[in-house]
This record gives C-alpha cells, structure tokens and sequence, in this order.
C-alpha cells in the first residue's frame, strides 16, 4: 500500500502492526516478571562438559521446540479454514510406536533411525487419515481430527499395551538432550523446519493456493485449484511435525507417558497460530507469527511454574488468553476500537498479517 | 386508495464503504395498493427493502409506518409493526414441516405448551386462503416444489397480520399458473387494505399487478407514477436512463461482424448429460464462434455450462477437444484442456475477495502449473500489467484487495482471470449481471474481440436482447434440457426465442423436474 | 372448510405416508434396534443381561452421561457443540466437594454447583453469539479453563464426608426385591435425569423457544428473517447445556463420593457420540431428546459387555467409541447424499 512510511520509521510502523509484534512484547514483559522475582532469570553460563549454554533462556527455547513443530503444521490446516484436534494424540502415538521399536531394538544408530522412521510414518498416516476425512468424505475437520484425539490415545495405550513404555538408545536420546553449538539440537531442529516450511510454502505456489482455499473453497475450486490435494497434504504434514514433536517429548526422558505426552498440546498450537495473527476462520496464515506464539507460549509455561503456580493449572491460563484473541478478532470489538480513533490511518489487516 | 401513505420513507441514504447504495431516495405506500420497485439490478431495490424492514441501518432520512417515525432494529421488529417480508431466495427451514415454517413464532399454545393439533390447523387455514389448502401442513418443506414453498413464504406473512407485505422478486421461480394463483392472493389481500410493495423483473407481470410504480436508478430516485400513465418503453428509458445510446452503439457492432461456419471445431460432445441437472445433449463449438445459451432461470443453462467445464461431473457423454476423445470431470482438468468457466456467482464462486487483484488474477494460470511450478515474479508483472490495462480495471493498483472493487471492475479482473490462462473454449455465465452500463459494454465488446481472435465463447444471459446481439449461434434451453438451436440472422430476435420457449410445450415430454417449469420471460 | 374434512384427509393417509413423515426418526429407531441388538446378544453370550439388576446399574451408572447428552443435543440442534462438559464436571464437582468439606449446607452446594456450570455455558454463549467465535473454538477455550480452574483448586482426589448430604441422592431405593441381588433399584440421581429428559422433551417439541432451536438448525438466517428470537435462543442453548453440565456433576459426585480434576476426561465425546447415534445430526436441525437418551445407553451397555467379555482391553474403548461415532457420522452424510437425489 501506498501510505507505508519510508525510513526507519515506516519500518517501525509496519513491525509494530504485525500483530506477532505484540507477542514478542508479551515475552518480554513475562521475561521482566521473572526478573523481578530472580534477577538472576536471565544469566546464561557454559557448561564445559557437554557444550552448552545454560540457563532459563535455553529451557525455555527447549521447551519451544515441540510446540514450534505442532505449531507449523496447525497454521497451514488453520489457514485451510481447517483445524487439526488431533496433534497432541499423534504425539502421544509417536512416543509410543517409538519408545516401544526401542525397547526391542538394538541400541544403535541404526535403531535410532528406524525407530524414527517408524514412528514418522505412522504419524503421517494418521495426519493422511484426517485428511481422507476431511477432504474426501466432507466431514467438518473438528469432528474429525476431535475424533482422531480421542481414539489416538486410545491407539498409544493399546500399542504399549497400557503401559508406560521406556527404552535405551543413545542417538535417539542425543537428538532431545544434545547440543549444537551451544544451543538444544531441538530447538535448532524446530527452527530447521520452520524455515523450511516457510520456504516450501513461499517460494512454491502453495502458500497462495492455501489461502485460497481458505478465504473461499468454491472459487479456488472453480479457479481450478486442486483443494482436496491440498487438504491431504497439509492434513499429512500436520500429522508428520506432530510425529516429529512426539518423538522429541518422549526421547527427552527416553518413555512415553500414555497419558501426559502430548496432552491438551493441542491448545497450545491453537493458540500459538492465533497469536501469530492467523485468523480462525482461515486464510491469511503467518508462520513467522506462529513461531513467536509457540516462544510464548513456552515462556507463559516456565513463568506460571516459575511464580509456583501448579503446572496443571497452566491450560487456564491460555483460555483466558485464546478468549481475549478471539475478542480481539472479533467484529464487534474491532468496531468499537475503529469507532474511539476514526482519524489517522486505518492500518489494513490484510497486509499487517502477511508473512 | 385511502389518502395518508401507511409507509413514508423521505430521503433515505445508505453507503456502503465505497459505495453509495442509496442517495436520497423518497417511497411512499398506500394501503390497499400493489407498489411496484422498479430498477436495474444494482438501482438499489433489495437495499431499499432490507432499509425498511430493518435489516440495514439508514445513514440518514426518516422512515414513518402509519405517521409514526420507526427506527426497525430487525426483522422481528418490522414484523411487530406489521411490515412483512417475502424474499426472493426461500427463507424457510427446510428441515422442519410446512405447518411449522408458517407458524414459527406464532403456535397456537394451550396447557401443555405448543398445541399442535390446533397449530396444524390454524396453519392449514392459512394456507387455504391461498388457495393451498391441498398441502399437507405435517409434510416437510423440502417435500414440495420451489414455487409451492415461496406460496407457503407468502402465507406465513399472511400469519403475522401483515398491513404491509414486500414480496422481493415472488415469482422468479413460479410458472404461469403459479403466477396467477400468486396474483389472485395480491389482489385478495389487496382490496382487504393491505399495502403490498411489489419487486419484479417482468413487465407483463409488473403491468398486469400494480397500481403504481417508483423507479430507481443508480441508488437515486427517478420518479413515482401510476401504472396506466407510463407505458413500457418509457419505463424502460427511466430504469437505464440515456445510457441506452451506448448499448445501441454496440449493436451495429455486431452486425457487421460475421462468422464463418466452415471453422475448425474445438470442441464437441455427445450426450453429455448429468442427472437431476441436465439431459444429455450435443453440442459443437467452432474456432471464433459466439454461441449464446438462452433460456430462463433455471432452465439448465448454468448446469450445461458447469458440466463442459468439469465444474459438475457428467454421469454420460463423451467429449472430444480438437478432435481428441478426453474426460473432463474436474474445473483443473477444464483448466488443462483450456476451457476456462466465469460462474454467475462472482461473489461466492468467483473473486477471492480477501485475497489482492494481482493474486486474483494469477489464481488460474498458477492452478494449471500446478504448486511446484510458482510463476516468476516478472511473469506475474507481467499478467497483471497487460490484463489491468486491456480489461481497464479500476482502481489500477493491483495489490489492492479484490473486496475493495466495484461490482464491474471485480468482473473484468475475474474475465482477466481466465484470459491469463489463454483459452480456447471460454464460458461467461451472466458476466453482465448486476454491473453499471459502461462496464457492460465493455465487457461485450471484450467477447466480441476474443471471438474475432479466436476464442470459443459461450455466453450466458437472462437478457435475450444481450445474446442475440452477440451470439453467432443460439443454444435455447428449457426445463434441464437442450430445445433448439437457432443460427442467428437479421431475422432472429428476442421475441423468436421467447416463442421458441413459450410453444415448446413441457407436457408433453417427459416431466423432467416439477419444480423447475415453464416461467415468464424477462425483459 | 371446517375441521372435520381435515380430521378426514389427515385419516387417509397410508401407512406408507407416515413413515415417509416420520423420515427423520428412521436413526433413533436404528439406535434402538442396535440397543435391542446389544442386548439380545450380550444375553446370548455372557447372560445375566437382562435381568433387573443388569438394567438398574445401567441406568444408574450412566444417569450423568444421559443428562449431559441432553445438553448436547440442544446445542448440537442449533449446528453448535460443547466440547467443555467433561471439563466442567470436573470443575463444579472439586468446587462442590470442596465446598461442602469446608462446612457449607449441601443443598446450598449443589444449586451452587449447577449455577457454576451455568456460568461456563453463559460465557461460551457470550462468545459464540455475540462476538462470533467457532462454537468449537469456544467451548474448547471453556474445557481448557474449567479444567485447569479444578487443577488449582486440586490435583488430589477430594473425597466428601460420609455424612454429606449430597450423598442422599445416590440412596439406592428397592423397586422390586427380586431374588438374590436381582433387584430393581433406582437413586435419586436417576430420577434426576428422568425429569431433565422429559423438561427438555417438553421445551424442544411443546415450546416456541423450542422449535427457534430446530429452526436455528435448519437455517439460521432464515430464522432471522421469520424474525424469531435467534441471538437470545443460540445464548440458551449454550446455557443449558452448562447448567445440565452442573446437574450431571451433582449425581456423579453423589454416587462416587469423590471428585478430582482429571474427572470427565473424554466425556464430551461420549456425549457427542450418545447424540449422534441417537439421530441428531450433526450439521444440526434434526434431532431428538429421546434419541440421545438411547444414545447414551448404548454407550453404557458397551460398556457393560466389554467388561463382561473380558478379551478387549480397557484401553481399547475410547477407539471403539470413537469408531461408532466416525461410522454414524459417516452414516448421516450418506442419508443426507440420499435425501438430496
């Protein structure tokens, strides 16, 4: 648009308006609240011993990672005017297919990959599954995925047999636990797909078709774009990057935890894509956004922990923060803020959310 | 006619955001009369309606019922003050019974809550007075015809003791029959004293019904005036006022221009039919040839377009393309033998609105390279310099929302769309509705262009005049199948193929859709 | 024309014309049959099936699930869903217990528990009519609220004193005393759900506000336009739903004893299916009060025969409910594919 200021302060006005900006700032402030309480928070050491940083900061971009990759995946189905349920039950399905190939297997690289490969697979099927569902039957993807969530955890238990299952393998461990460059090899992993991600979906056509589908099926349909294709395969690689987190959650402690790997991660990722400044009702996606929203997320979680609050309560804490996204979306309010400064400006949203 | 209106709407404007959709517009309605609205699509009828019953909030004017200023914050409300409203699109709920969709709101209730047995008969005493006393109120809705469930939308007003009643375009689903049995009620309820305002595209039915009519033009005010002092020509120069030159300019345009019959066929198909939507037919189309489909709402004109095009998949038939036998079951699989299709609903099956003009007009050349193969920038660059500047899209920034366009900029950008794509068979279906007239010239002037280089064009329209006057060849349809084929000539007019429909009898063939009969012709 | 030539026609109409009016019942008249099915084959295989106190347990033991099935329904009719149920059970079950050990009056806590759930169906309704939010959406930001309010307020299981009051509504009454333990029994409780379905009977099929649901379902705009009071209706129906949430908490507090936070896990899916196979559709505007209550002792029985058959794990009865409800919904798409031929 043509009223874009040039300059550092037109750069300035268009960051500002991103609406990630905005979580960025939330971080920070939840970063100064911490500080408060520890001032201490922030100080990051070196561990000589195995070649780490150490430090809050590096927990809590540990701890980012998986809901990075869940994150990634939610936006594109979110931007298909879709939603994925099902992420936090694919993970729990992964950890399990994994932590169970392991527990036979030798332990060995080898065993490693293809306990990986594994439990890739099986993700990505179950993701293929919704997306069967989804695009090919008709039925409305909550249903479907809200399904999938809750028969997933079903399938985790009947595939370690109800059991807690734990297994030993050193390569698989080192790819949750391990350093690189002085930083968690997940973190750089999830960092990893996001750009690879964004890079697919940027540099291809399929950003663009995605959207598409998303703002208006019948057109995009009619424009001759090829919507159930799409749909399957970003319900698959939902599916995959929930794998990918799954094996991470469970290869950090080396057991799948049948009933907490995974478990209510699917708001996280919801509202991780939310903060980012994708709207719910699909179209416009921001993975960038998406990355900041899962950081976020990831400190709200170590900060509420941090100031003794029990972990368990942490989901209250992330409705009340998803209602007032969704009030900020909302018409209603969005007129009522239009109607206090008529003047100046109007910023459109459309180019504000744009990756 | 008593002598104080029981509507009064004096000055009312309403804008949209970029749009003024009503500019001090005056309407006044006496009890005991039939008030028609008159105006091209887009004159601002439809947002004159949604003004009075509430549905819109008014920038600026009055609206008084009975002498006393209102302020309708909704249909309930209207409803309450005895205002009325049949909508042209059935507003019924289809999944409940016919006694329930004209009592909604209204049941009969006794000690144990709703008393159905007495619902059930009140409703069918309603329905009697329309002369449907043969509906069963315990049937569904979505049992019955169209037509029957508009007559049924009609008596459910009846229930709410409507003074005022606005019926929006009734009867563009109804037959004659239908028709007359519609009239028969207006006429009843009108010497009852109720004031009925009247929406209609067909000036028999306009003339045969109404008292007195207000005409609108461009969201202004052209004039109010008794039916018997304007005859119908004189109505037609108000509703599109002196832009007609412009529209006969064309016409000896079109004259000149001939089409020569020995041109290489691009495509042709036999039997091509899809159940419940279309009979099978034959159809050939020539290299440069304009072929028009004409016909009424509903005929089958859309459902014939969408099948050649994959939009719809045949269940018979085979197609060859440039003498190729291919299946085209899927709009991608149209896209790659070059067929491209304009839906008539631009707003939900063709702009993306949200998305910019510059990826608008991109969509159909990228969906046919598929994801893999993005467009270069400087090809998109392009694309969209040469179709902004050939199409004369306004506004002319291209990274502008398509929502922000007018109705006829945002059709060029969509024609723009699938030109991008270089096809050879190319489908408009009604690309002409609801755009002011410049846009429409130019857009026919754009069909006639691509015919003479070469494209394929089938062009829908309700307006018969529009397609004989573009058409090389005319494809009639009637009833979910294909009736005639006319070759046009200086002989051809739009009364041939109004007669063409009018004696084409249904009865005696095969009853295809009850729902979808003969129907008046528009103008 | 007078009544009586209408009375006449009504008489003539064949059997055939009935059933084709009575079209949409065709689901919950399946559910029945496959509840019959059930029970008919468990007889078969395990025994001891139908017999009174087979009956009494199944009814006892899932009075809570009919009452949230209810809810459901109302909010699925309208083309909505409540995925915050099972959380908020979880919620005004610790909240009450807690209450009630901290020395409140019992009947005090139990309306204060059915105004809890209230509460989180007003605050979804809010969000869902007024600012336009998925109802999904909504109702998932309530389940995640709800459950991690009953984390904070506990993460152990709260066990009531023996001498709570609440407990009265688990007295088991003898019916009929039959030999051995076969007795027919019934509690409070399941009189509770009795009187919530045949409320909700009433309010769906006798009232206007009823029929506004129904309507909603069918089509919401159109609903608007006949001028019917959508905004307040889609508010209740989000409202009820809470406040039956509320209720079946009160009955399954009162037959355990005990509440935790991690209470009503999954329940909104029981919930959804005992819906879904009961007849409602899911797209809403069909559906029926009596058809979840089939619904939802089918579920039961499952249940029931699972245990007794012994050869299935446990673990395995969240797919298996998840598979009956994929197949009924699936089901309903190709009815509704029918229909439209």
């Amino acid at each position: 648009m043509s009223d874009n200021g040039t300059g550092p302060a037109g750069f300035l006005k268009e960051v500002v308006r991103r609406q990630y900006f905005w979580g960025v700032v939330a971080i920070v402030l939840l970063l100064l609240v911490n500080l408060t309480k520890d001032p201490s928070y922030l100080s990051i050491g070196w561990n000589d011993a195995n070649g780490a940083l150490v430090g809050n900061l590096v927990d809590i971009l540990r701890a980012a990672a998986p809901i990075m990759m869940i994150s990634i995946g939610m936006c594109l189905v979110i931007a298909t005017s879709g939603i994925d349920l099902s992420v936090g039950s694919v993970m729990v399905i992964a950890g399990a297919v994994s932590m169970q190939f392991l527990a036979a297997a030798p332990n060995t690289f080898a065993g490693a990959m293809a306990a990986l490969g594994l439990a890739l697979l099986v993700s990505a099927v179950v993701g293929l599954v919704n997306g069967i569902l989804v695009s090919v039957v008709g039925l409305q993807p909550f249903i479907s995925t809200l399904i999938m969530m809750l028969a997933g955890r079903g399938i985790a238990k009947v595939i370690t047999g109800g059991q807690n299952t734990s297994a030993v393998n050193d390569s698989f461990r080192w790819i949750a636990n391990g350093y690189l460059f002085g930083l968690p090899v997940v973190f750089l992993l999830a960092l990893a797909i996001v750009v690879l991600v964004g890079l697919l979906v940027r540099r291809s056509a399929l950003g663009l078709m995605i959207e598409a589908i998303g703002m208006d099926p019948q057109a995009a349909r009619l424009a001759g774009v090829n919507r159930r294709g799409l749909l399957l395969a970003v319900y698959s690689i939902s599916g995959l990057l929930s794998g990918v987190a799954g094996v991470f959650a469970t290869a950090s402690v080396m057991t799948v935890d049948i009933s907490r790997t995974g478990y209510q991660l699917e708001m996280d990722a919801i509202l991780a894509v939310v903060i980012g400044g994708t709207s719910l009702a699909g179209g416009k996606f921001n993975l960038t956004g998406a990355t900041v929203g899962a950081l976020l997320i990831a400190t709200l979680d170590k900060t509420v922990v941090f100031l003794g609050v029990s972990s368990s309560a942490t989901p209250a804490f992330k409705a009340v923060v998803i209602v007032v996204l969704c009030l900020i979306q909302s018409d209603r309010v969005r007129q009522l803020l239009r109607s206090r400064r008529t003047t100046g400006s109007r910023p459109s949203r459309k180019e504000a959310v744009a990756a | 006619m008593s002598q104080s209106p029981i509507v009064e709407m004096k000055d009312i404007s309403i804008s949209f955001p970029g749009v003024k959709a009503l500019d001090g517009v005056d309407f006044r309605l006496f009890p005991g009369e039939v008030h028609t609205l008159m105006g091209e699509n887009g004159a601002g009828k439809s947002t004159l309606i949604k003004a009075l019953t509430g549905v819109y909030r008014i920038d600026e004017g009055v609206i008084s019922v009975d002498g006393d200023v209102v302020q309708f914050q909704g249909t309930a409300d209207a409803q309450e003050a005895g205002v009325s409203t049949v909508y042209q699109e059935v507003n019924l709920c289809s999944n409940l019974s016919i006694g329930e969709n004209v009592m909604l709101g209204h049941e009969v209730r006794g000690r144990f809550g709703v008393n159905w047995k007495a619902t059930h008969e009140a409703a069918t005493k309603t329905l009697r007075k329309l002369g449907l006393g043969h509906l069963d109120p315990r049937a569904s809705l979505a049992s019955i015809s169209l037509a029957m469930q508009q007559l049924v939308a009609i008596s459910r007003a009846m229930v709410t003791q409507a003074r005022v009643l606005i019926l929006d375009e009734p009867t563009s689903s109804l037959d004659s029959n239908e028709v007359e049995q519609l009239f028969s009620v207006m006429r009843q309820l009108r010497d009852e004293g109720v004031a009925i305002l009247f929406v209609s595209h067909f000036l028999e039915q306009v003339y045969a019904i109404s008292d007195r009519l207000t005409v609108l033009r461009n969201g202004q005010f052209v004039g109010e005036y008794a039916t018997g002092e304007l005859d119908q020509a004189s109505l037609i120069g108000k509703m599109i006022g002196k832009e007609i030159t412009a529209l006969r300019s064309l016409d000896s345009q079109s004259a000149a221009r001939g089409h020569r019959q020995d041109a290489e066929t691009v495509y042709l198909a036999r039997g091509l039919g899809r159940k419940g939507s279309i009979e099978p037919f034959d159809i050939e189309l020539k290299r440069g040839e304009v072929v028009g489909l004409a016909g009424l709402l509903g005929s089958g004109r859309t459902e014939l377009a969408r099948l050649i095009y994959g939009a719809d998949r045949p269940d018979s038939g085979d197609v060859e393309i440039h003498g190729h036998k291919v299946a085209v079951h899927t709009p991608a699989a149209g896209l790659r033998r070059r067929i491209a299709f304009s839906s008539e609903n631009r707003r939900d099956e063709g702009i993306i609105r949200d998305l910019t003009v510059r990826e608008n007009l991109v969509l159909g050349v990228q969906a046919k390279r598929g994801w893999a193969r993005p467009l270069p920038r400087k090809q998109v660059d392009e694309i969209v310099d040469k179709y902004m500047v050939e199409l004369g899209v306004r506004p002319s920034d291209p990274n502008r929302a398509m929502r922000n366009l007018s109705g006829g900029n945002q059709q060029k950008a969509l024609l723009g769309r699938w030109l991008a794509t270089k096809p050879d068979i190319l489908i408009l279906d009604e690309p002409t509705r609801g755009i002011d007239v410049g846009a429409k010239a130019e857009i026919q002037e754009q069909v006639l262009q691509l015919a003479a280089e070469g494209v394929a064009v089938i062009f829908i329209s309700s307006e018969l005049e529009e397609v004989v006057r573009l058409s090389d060849r005319i494809i009639v349809l009637k009833d979910h199948r294909m009736i005639a084929e006319v070759t046009n000539g200086p002989e051809v007019s739009a009364e041939t193929i109004v007669k063409i429909i009018a004696d084409h009898s249904t009865e005696q063939n095969a009853p295809v859709a009850r729902a979808h009969k003969t129907k008046e012709v528009a103008l | 024309m007078t009544a009586a030539t209408m009375t006449e026609s009504r008489s003539s109409t064949s059997l055939k014309d009935w059933i084709k009016l009575r079209l949409e019942l065709l689901p919950t008249l399946a559910a029945l049959v496959i509840f019959i099915a059930m029970v008919i084959y468990g007889e078969v295989a395990y025994g001891r099936i139908v017999q009174m106190s087979t009956m009494s347990n199944l009814l006892i033991n899932n009075s809570h699930l009919i009452i949230i099935a209810v809810g459901m329904t109302f909010v699925i009719i309208t083309g909505g869903i409540d995925l915050s149920v099972g959380a908020v059970i979880a919620f005004t079950s610790v909240a009450g217990v807690m209450l009630t050990n901290a020395g409140w009056n019992g009947w005090l806590v139990v309306l204060l528990m059915v105004a809890m759930g209230g509460l989180f169906g007003v605050v979804s309704g809010v969000l869902v009519q007024y600012f336009n939010v998925q109802p999904f959406i909504a109702t998932l930001a309530m389940m995640f609220l709800a459950r991690g309010l009953a984390s904070m307020l506990s993460t152990v299981p709260e066990r009531l004193a023996a001498d709570a009051s609440i407990l009265a509504l688990a007295t088991q009454f003898k019916i009929i005393d039959g030999p051995k333990v076969n007795d027919l029994i019934i509690t409070p409780g399941v009189i509770i759900a009795l009187v919530v379905v045949l409320v909700a009977m009433f309010l769906l099929h006798r009232t206007r506000t009823g029929r506004t649901v129904y309507a909603i379902g069918g089509s919401e705009q159109s609903a608007q336009l006949m001028g019917l009071p959508v905004h307040a209706t889609k508010m209740w129906v989000y409202v009820i739903s809470g406040l039956l949430a509320g209720v079946a908490a009160v009955v399954y507090t009162s037959r355990l004893g005990i509440a935790q936070n991690i209470t009503g896990i999954g329940w909104e899916l029981d919930a959804i299916a005992a819906t879904v196979i009961g007849g409602t559709l899911l797209t809403g505007g069909v559906g029926f009060v009596l058809g979840s209550v089939v619904g939802s002792l089918v579920l039961g029985l499952m249940i029931v025969l699972i245990t007794r058959d012994g050869g299935i794990p446990p673990e395995a009865t969240t797919i298996i409910t998840g598979g009956i409800l994929l197949v009924f919904v699936l089901l309903q798409r190709l009815v509704l594919a029918r229909q439209r031929d």
